[in-house]
C-alpha cells in the first residue's frame, strides 16, 4: 500500500515542477515526497500509512521491560503512569466499563500503534523502530485478551484486530454553520 | 534606584519593613521595564491547576490550568492568564519560529509547506473568540469560579483563515475531514470536519496584539471557534486532508456512546456566569453592587443575557458591553442594590440561534436522568449569605 501511495505523489511533483507555486498567492513550496512520508505519522483506522515491520507479544515483552515498565509497571497495572490493562469491571456486554485504557477502549488497534509511535516512551518519543512498535502493540493487545501471544502484528494484521468498541461509539453529527448543538434540544 | 514605598496601601510600621518593601519593588525606570512592562506587585491574580490533577505532575507534565475569571475585567483574557489545557499532560515545546513549518497534504491537488514568514504574508483576519475546554464542568464541590468555570478564556486572534490555505492546496472530492497535528512530545492530533475548516477556523500566529504565548501554541495554532477546546490544536505543524474521522488518540479520548452526548460535547452551548460576586468573595455590606459576568456561545453571537438576584423568581435584561461577536465572550453587567438578606444570583445566556442556557434541573428533566449531558452549559447559582459571603449554590 505504501508504494501505491508514493506513486501519485511522484507524478504530482513531476507535473508541477514548472508551476511549483500555488495558484492564487504563490506562497509556500511543494514538499518532496520523502518529506511528506517522514512527516506523515497519522495512521488511519484501515492502516494504509502503516510501515513495513512486524512483531509479537513475545518480542514486545523484551522491549516493554526496557522502555516502558519503569513508568507503567511490570505488568502494565501498577505503575506511576496510567494503566495499560483493562479493569475487571468490564465485560464483553459492557466494554466501556473496562475503563479509559487505550488498548481496550479504542475502536481500532491502529490508534494504539499510532499513539505509541508518536508519543512513547515519554521523553524519548520517536526512538522506537517500527518492529518495536508492532511488538509492544502486540503485547498490549495480548494483555487485554485481544490477540494471542504468538500472533504476528504487521500492517496487514493490525487493522483487522477486532476491538470490543468497534461499533459502540457514537459518530459526531454532520456539522454546518449556524446549526444548533442537537436538533430539538432547546439548550 | 528610585523605588520607594508607594503612596497607597497601609503605611509601613517601621523602617525595616520600608527597606524590605523597597528591595522588592520594581524600578519602573530600569532599562528592562522601560523596554518590557510588568504588572504592579499589588495585582496578584493567578492561574491555578484545576480538575483534581496537579500541574506540573510527577513527570513534569502540565494538564489543566484555570484562568482567574473572578478578576477578569471585560471580555478579553490577558494572554499570561489565558487558561491552558493539554489533551493529556504535555510539555510546552520550545520552537524557533525561523525553523517552524506548516505542511498541508493528503487529499489535495497541491501539497504545500509554509514558513512562518510566508504564512504572515497571506491576507489575515483578526477576530475575538473564546476557547473552552470540554472539562469545564461545575459541581457542588467547587468553591470558586476558577474551579467551576476557569477553563474558558477569550482573546483577539490574528492569523490566516484555514480556508485560504486549503483553497491554495485545492481540497479534492471526498476530503471531508482534516486532521491537525501539533509538534509537542505527543504530537496531539484531532479530526475536524472540512466544513468547519472551510468556514471559520483560523491558523493563528498572534493573540491580543502580540505573537502567541508558548503555552498557547507559539508560533502557530488553530482556533476552532465554538468547538470544544481540544480541537484548537497548538504548536501546529501539519494538516492532512482525509476522507474520514481518523480516530486519533485525542479523538478516541472524547468518544461517547450516545449520539446526543457526542453532539452536545462537541459544540459549546449558550453559557454565562456571574464573575462578581462569585464563590469565595465577600460583600462588605448592603448597598449598591454592579453584578458583572461573561456570556458566550458556540452557536454564534450572544443576543441577550438575563440576571436574577432572587434565585430565579424574576429575571431582568443585563447590559451587554460592546457589540457581541460570534463565538466570543461578551461582558455583561446589572445594577443591583443588596438589601442584606440571603439570596441567590443567577445569569442566563440566549444566543442568536435561539438556544437558551438551562438550569441543571432543566437538563436533568429533559433527558430524564440526573446530571448535565454533554458539555456543561448549566446556569451557575451563587448564594449570598447575610454576612456577605458568597458560595457555590449547586446542591
Ligand atoms: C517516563 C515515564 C514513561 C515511560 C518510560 C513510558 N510512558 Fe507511557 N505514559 C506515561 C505517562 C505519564 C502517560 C500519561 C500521559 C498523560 O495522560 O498525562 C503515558 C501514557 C501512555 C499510554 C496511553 C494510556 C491511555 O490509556 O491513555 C500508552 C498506551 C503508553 N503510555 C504506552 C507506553 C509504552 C508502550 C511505553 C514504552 C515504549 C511507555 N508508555 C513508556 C509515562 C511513560
Amino acid at each position: 500500500m505504501r508504494s501505491f501511495k508514493l506513486l501519485p505523489a511522484l507524478v504530482l511533483v513531476g507535473a508541477s515542477s514548472v508551476a511549483a507555486q500555488s495558484p492564487t498567492f504563490g506562497l509556500g513550496r511543494t514538499p518532496a515526497p520523502e518529506e511528506v512520508l517522514a512527516w506523515d505519522i497519522s495512521i488511519s483506522p484501515t492502516g494504509e500509512e502503516l510501515p513495513e515491520g512486524s512483531g509479537t507479544a513475545v518480542d514486545g515483552a523484551l522491549v516493554y521491560r526496557r522502555s516502558c515498565a519503569r513508568c507503567h509497571g511490570a505488568e502494565g497495572v501498577d505503575g506511576r503512569a496510567p494503566r495499560l490493562v483493562k479493569s475487571e469491571r468490564g465485560s464483553d456486554e459492557d466494554p466501556w466499563a473496562y475503563g479509559r485504557v487505550l488498548p481496550i477502549r479504542s475502536p481500532y488497534a491502529t490508534t494504539v500503534w499510532d499513539y505509541i509511535n508518536r508519543g512513547m516512551p515519554l521523553n524519548r518519543e520517536g526512538t522506537l523502530t517500527a518492529d518495536q512498535v508492532y511488538a509492544i502493540t502486540a503485547l498490549l493487545l495480548y494483555w487485554n485478551d485481544l490477540v494471542a501471544e504468538d500472533e504476528v502484528m504487521n500492517r496487514e494484521t493490525l487493522p483487522l484486530v477486532e476491538m470490543p468498541n468497534a461499533d459502540t461509539w457514537a459518530p459526531l453529527p454532520d456539522w454546518a454553520p449556524g446549526q444548533p448543538r442537537w436538533p430539538g434540544y432547546p439548550y | 534606584m528610585g523605588a520607594v514605598a508607594p503612596g497607597i496601601g497601609p503605611t509601613p510600621v517601621d523602617a525595616q519593613s520600608v527597606e524590605t518593601q523597597s528591595q522588592e519593588m520594581d524600578d519602573y525606570s530600569s532599562p528592562e521595564l522601560v523596554a518590557y512592562g510588568k504588572r504592579s506587585p499589588y495585582v496578584t491574580s493567578m492561574r491555578q491547576p484545576v480538575n483534581g490533577r496537579p500541574s506540573p505532575d510527577e513527570f513534569g507534565l502540565v494538564f489543566h490550568i484555570g484562568t482567574p475569571l473572578q478578576d477578569q475585567v471585560g471580555a478579553i483574557t490577558p494572554s499570561a492568564l489565558h487558561y491552558f489545557g493539554t489533551t493529556r499532560g504535555s510539555f510546552v515545546p520550545h520552537i524557533d519560529p525561523a525553523e517552524h513549518r506548516l505542511m498541508i497534504h493528503g487529499m489535495v491537488d497541491r501539497e504545500l509547506i509554509f514558513t512562518m514568514d510566508e504564512l504572515k504574508r497571506f491576507p489575515s483576519v483578526t477576530r475575538l473568540h473564546f476557547i473552552e475546554c470540554a472539562g469545564n464542568r461545575s459541581n457542588s464541590r467547587h468553591r470558586t469560579i476558577i474551579e467551576s468555570h476557569g477553563m474558558t478564556s477569550c482573546a483577539e486572534w490574528t492569523g490566516v483563515l484555514l480556508r485560504t490555505l486549503l483553497e491554495e492546496a485545492g481540497v479534492q472530492d471526498g476530503g471531508e475531514w482534516i486532521i491537525a497535528e501539533g509538534l509537542e512530545e505527543v504530537k496531539g492530533t484531532s479530526s475536524l470536519p472540512t466544513a468547519k475548516a472551510m468556514d471559520d477556523i483560523i491558523v493563528a500566529y498572534a493573540m491580543n496584539g502580540e505573537p502567541l504565548r508558548p503555552q498557547q501554541g507559539f508560533p502557530l495554532r488553530i482556533v476552532v471557534p465554538g468547538f470544544e477546546g481540544i480541537l484548537s490544536v497548538k504548536w501546529l505543524r501539519r494538516i492532512k486532508v482525509v476522507d474520514r474521522f481518523y480516530m486519533t488518540y485525542n479523538d478516541y479520548g472524547h468518544l461517547r456512546q450516545d449520539p446526543s452526548d457526542a453532539a452536545l460535547s462537541y459544540q459549546i452551548g449558550p453559557k454565562s456566569v456571574i464573575t462578581s460576586p462569585s464563590g469565595g468573595q465577600e460583600l462588605p455590606g448592603q448597598g449598591f453592587y454592579e453584578v458583572r459576568g461573561l456570556a458566550w456561545s458556540g452557536g454564534g453571537r450572544v443576543s441577550r443575557v438575563e440576571v436574577s438576584t432572587d434565585g430565579g423568581r424574576s429575571w431582568f435584561d443585563a447590559d451587554l458591553r460592546g457589540t457581541p461577536q460570534p463565538m466570543a465572550h461578551t461582558a455583561f453587567s446589572f445594577n443591583w442594590t443588596w438589601d442584606g438578606s440571603e439570596t441567590v444570583l443567577l445569569s442566563r445566556c440566549i444566543d442568536e440561534i435561539g438556544q437558551i442556557q438551562p438550569t441543571r434541573e432543566e437538563v436533568a428533566e429533559f433527558w430524564g436522568r440526573p446530571g448535565v449531558r454533554g458539555q456543561d452549559n448549566s446556569i451557575q447559582p451563587w448564594r449570598v449569605e447575610r454576612d456577605g459571603s458568597v458560595h457555590n449554590a449547586i446542591v
